[in-house]
């Protein structure tokens, strides 16, 4: 008897992900409802796509996706749709809009003042290249330099 | 009994962490040799110590002592042994305790091996590293104490979390400390050679061999992690950009970065300060790891065991930490001077390049891991960043590494020539057109993206070859072959590592291209057509293993009708744990896996889904000889030379100063 509940426990557990029964008979609306799917943030999970997360909500909003794009709707009018409806929150990728342009030019910018430093650091080196090749270590004592000199002859 | 000896050496430890913060330190300041001294058998103690605390925490899991609250939480008797031992760090607390237990055994290794260094420096790096000890020491006795023990303790404990009853999970976590608390050797070398005010090719010649060990791990850590994904999680995918996985990922590219910069301090005595702030950072991307794991700030998949007033604590911790390394470094690092000239044109230069994409790259990730924060914060939008995100901000800085890596490998040290570099790497390069060609041919009605990292990837195996023969000179090809043997193991660990790293690219760029997905109610008996298989669900029944009952299936996986492999997918439900589990079942192949996970009866017959993931195996592959790389460079001769030195060093005493 217990094994029975057991086991019913195990039938009665969560779907997970895409179900068989969700599947679209068109296939090119389908791989779109996956595209979108896979953008789309389910709700109520900690970090998952709806196409991922096997929670009931993102089941109905699979279904939802599917439903607007057999209505017809391009894929920016769906998730226009359920954006409306729940927020940005459901971005998996942020917009670029308002203060997310930080976030999107963050690395670029980064990127570019790196270079910049990187650059007129190696051009500091090279012009002191040109000046004496590089005086035996100053700044060590007597010892430290025989030392240095063991251990980088080693 | 052995639970409050357990305790009470933990609090000793303590006790001696302290101790080895004061005593050298203020040694080392005053110049007293006996001070500076006191610091190895500090560290050789705490060590101990801490060791004898986390054998007693083991213990008791190991014996299902339930009246210790954290054993009662986290096992339970029907548990495999293999679970028991493991779920001691399968938990906040004990996973703490595991942490100290790392910092404390690299601690006494620095002690143990650290015989030539320069006494001041050395008393002044345990200094630093027991510094670090005592937060955590507090952190653990005052926030997350293991040892408490329950008032009247219950007949049988709640068990492990099933996900984490798994081998790939039970050994990701000793890994990834061992990485991260590697990297705290780096930080307290970093933080000791700015009080001293001095930074030499020597330094940097002791530096790097604990990045390289710490790097070593946390890729291995972030591998397994990686797997445990792909078979547990039930879908097959391997990276998530999940703040967790992220808290890891920014450590390693950080570390990436330090390992090759302190290449140039030690050859060339150039990249001195930037190389001390990469080590800060690497250590400060650790702890704020250890923030987000903790905290749960940061919603995640992974946020097992988390509380945010710990999350308080482990920022106090990492403001002390950063913002004293950062004070200190704003004050000191003028005085690092670089020495070694060299042309803009030279490996130092595609070094600094390399440092630069790998730092960026993991500034990427850190805004994008904290910016739902930020932007909740400050600009009040709730709003998340996920993967989309990540896949087209990080990419193109994969991108130009991989394009530039086999360059920079090629150059020499001071000045070098793109083109003499370009010419030898042509055949690479035809190469890697070849094989972008190739797969563009192959899968046709794909993304253009897949090809082109195919490319890359040929092009960064093929650049390490083509790097490994130039160091061979010229000749008849026996004579280079033969010199090929002889060549240091740094030599061989650069274009090992290098060559991994194009493999890994490989996997990712053909799994994330060209898996095939199938989704279908299977019936029993019924054949269907996935990509080139054959794939029949001959049955399904129940099974029972030792803490877990499961509906098991059995998918037979043919091709052109010859039988390939059975497969035994499961559906597994906890009940202690109240928890289901998806098994899938793989089929691994060299150059594809056939994926298969059970879902529940539908219409007469079982939900099946049913995965080709081409050549998803390099991905781990490719990790675990990014790994070994790592390895032969760190058994390279220059770092045992170094150890034997110190034999032939010790009896001429130390110069007083």
């Amino acid at each position: 008897m217990r094994r029975l509940v057991l086991m019913l426990c195990l039938l009665a557990s969560p779907l997970w992900a895409v179900q068989p029964d969700e599947i679209l008979p068109d296939a090119a609306l389908e791989a779109r409802a996956r595209d979108i799917s896979a953008g789309l943030r389910c709700l109520v999970c900690r970090n998952e796509s709806i196409d991922e997360s096997n929670a009931e909500l993102a089941r109905d909003l699979r279904l939802l996706v599917r439903e607007r794009l057999v209505e017809g709707d391009t894929n920016d009018e769906v998730v226009a749709y359920i954006v409306d409806r729940y927020g940005e929150y459901v971005l998996l990728r942020p917009t670029l809009t308002g203060s997310n342009l930080v976030l999107w030019l963050a690395g670029p910018g980064m990127a570019l003042i790196g270079l910049g430093l990187a650059f007129g650091y190696l051009r500091r080196q090279s012009r002191r290249k040109t000046e004496a090749e590089a005086a035996p270590a100053a700044g060590l004592s007597e010892a430290e330099q025989a030392r240095l000199r063991e251990i980088m002859e080693d | 009994m052995i639970v409050e000896l357990g305790h009470f050496a933990l609090i000793l430890a303590f006790a001696v962490s302290i101790f080895q913060v004061v005593v050298p330190l203020v040694g080392a300041q005053k110049g007293w040799p006996e001070w500076m001294a006191a610091a190895a058998p500090a560290a050789t103690a705490q060590f101990l110590l801490t060791a004898v605390s986390f054998g007693a925490l083991t213990f008791a899991f190991v014996t299902s002592d339930f009246s210790v609250a954290l054993v009662t939480a986290n096992s339970h008797t029907l548990k495999p042994l293999l679970y028991k031992i493991t779920g001691v760090w399968g938990n906040h607390e004990g996973s703490l305790l595991l942490w100290v237990l790392i910092l404390t055994l690299f601690g006494a290794m620095a002690a143990w091996f650290g015989g030539n260094l320069p006494p001041r420096l050395r008393a002044r790096v345990l200094g630093v590293q027991s510094s670090i000890g005592v937060a955590f020491f507090a952190f653990i006795l005052f926030t997350s104490n293991p040892f408490l023990r329950l008032e009247s303790p219950p007949m049988n404990g709640g068990d492990l979390n099933p996900l984490l009853q798994d081998p790939g999970l039970a050994f990701h976590p000793p890994f990834l400390y061992l990485g991260y608390v590697g990297l705290s050797m780096a930080f307290s070398f970093a933080v000791a050679a700015l009080m001293e005010g001095r930074v030499d090719a020597a330094w940097g010649r002791w530096v790097r061999p604990w990045t390289l060990a710490a790097w070593l791990f946390l890729t291995i850590g972030i591998g397994l992690g990686s797997w445990w994904a792909y078979y547990e999680l039930g879908w097959g995918g391997f990276w998530f950009w999940d703040p967790v996985e992220n808290a890891s990922f920014m450590p390693w590219l950080i570390s990436a970065a330090l390992l090759h910069s302190a290449i140039v301090v030690e050859k060339r005595e150039a990249l001195k300060s930037w190389t001390i702030l990469l080590a800060i950072l690497a250590f400060g991307f650790s702890l704020i790891g250890t923030f987000i794991v903790r905290s749960g700030v940061i919603t995640s998949v992974h946020a097992f065991a988390n509380d945010p007033e710990r999350g308080v604590f482990i920022l106090f911790i990492l403001a002390f930490f950063m913002g004293g390394a950062f004070l200190l470094f704003a004050l000191r690092a003028g005085a690092m001077e670089a020495k070694g000239v060299f042309g803009i044109v030279s490996r130092e230069s595609a070094l600094v390049l390399n440092n630069l994409l790998l730092a960026v790259s993991a500034f990427v990730v850190f805004i994008g891991t904290i910016w739902p924060l930020l932007a909740e914060m400050f600009f009040d939008r709730t709003l998340s960043v996920g993967p989309p995100f990540f896949n087209a901000a990080f990419s193109p800085f994969v991108f130009v590494l991989a394009v530039v890596l086999p360059i920079g490998a090629m150059m020499p040290w001071k000045r070098a020539s793109i083109g003499r570099a370009l010419r030898q790497l042509t055949p690479a390069a035809i190469l890697a057109v070849a094989g972008g060609l190739l797969a563009y041919a192959v899968f046709t009605g794909h993304s253009a993206i897949g090809p082109v990292f195919i490319g890359l990837a040929v092009w960064l195996v093929a650049g390490a070859a083509t790097d490994l023969m130039s160091r061979t000179g010229r000749g008849a090809l026996a004579g280079r072959l033969a010199r090929l043997t002889r060549l240091p193991r740094a030599d061989w660990g650069k274009a090992v590592a290098h060559a991994g790293f194009g493999l890994t690219l490989f996997g990712i760029a053909a799994l994330t291209t060209y898996e095939t997905e199938d989704i279908r109610i299977a019936r029993l008996g019924e054949a269907f057509e996935v990509g080139p298989y054959t794939i029949t669900l001959t049955d399904v029944r129940e099974h029972e293993g030792p803490n877990y009952i499961a509906l098991m299936g059995t998918v037979e996986v043919a091709r052109d009708g010859t039988l390939l492999s059975t497969l035994h997918p499961e559906r597994r439900f906890y009940p202690v744990a109240a928890m289901p589990t998806t098994e899938a079942a793989i089929d691994n192949g060299f150059t594809r896996d056939v994926y298969v996970v059970l879902g529940e009866p539908q219409q007469g017959g079982f939900a099946l889904r049913t995965y080709i993931k081409p050549w998803a195996n390099w991905i781990w592959g490719g990790s675990i000889i990014m790994a070994l790389g790592g390895l032969l460079s760190l058994s390279d001769r220059r770092y045992r030379v170094a150890a034997g030195a110190r034999r032939q060093a010790e009896p001429k005493g130390v110069p007083a100063e």
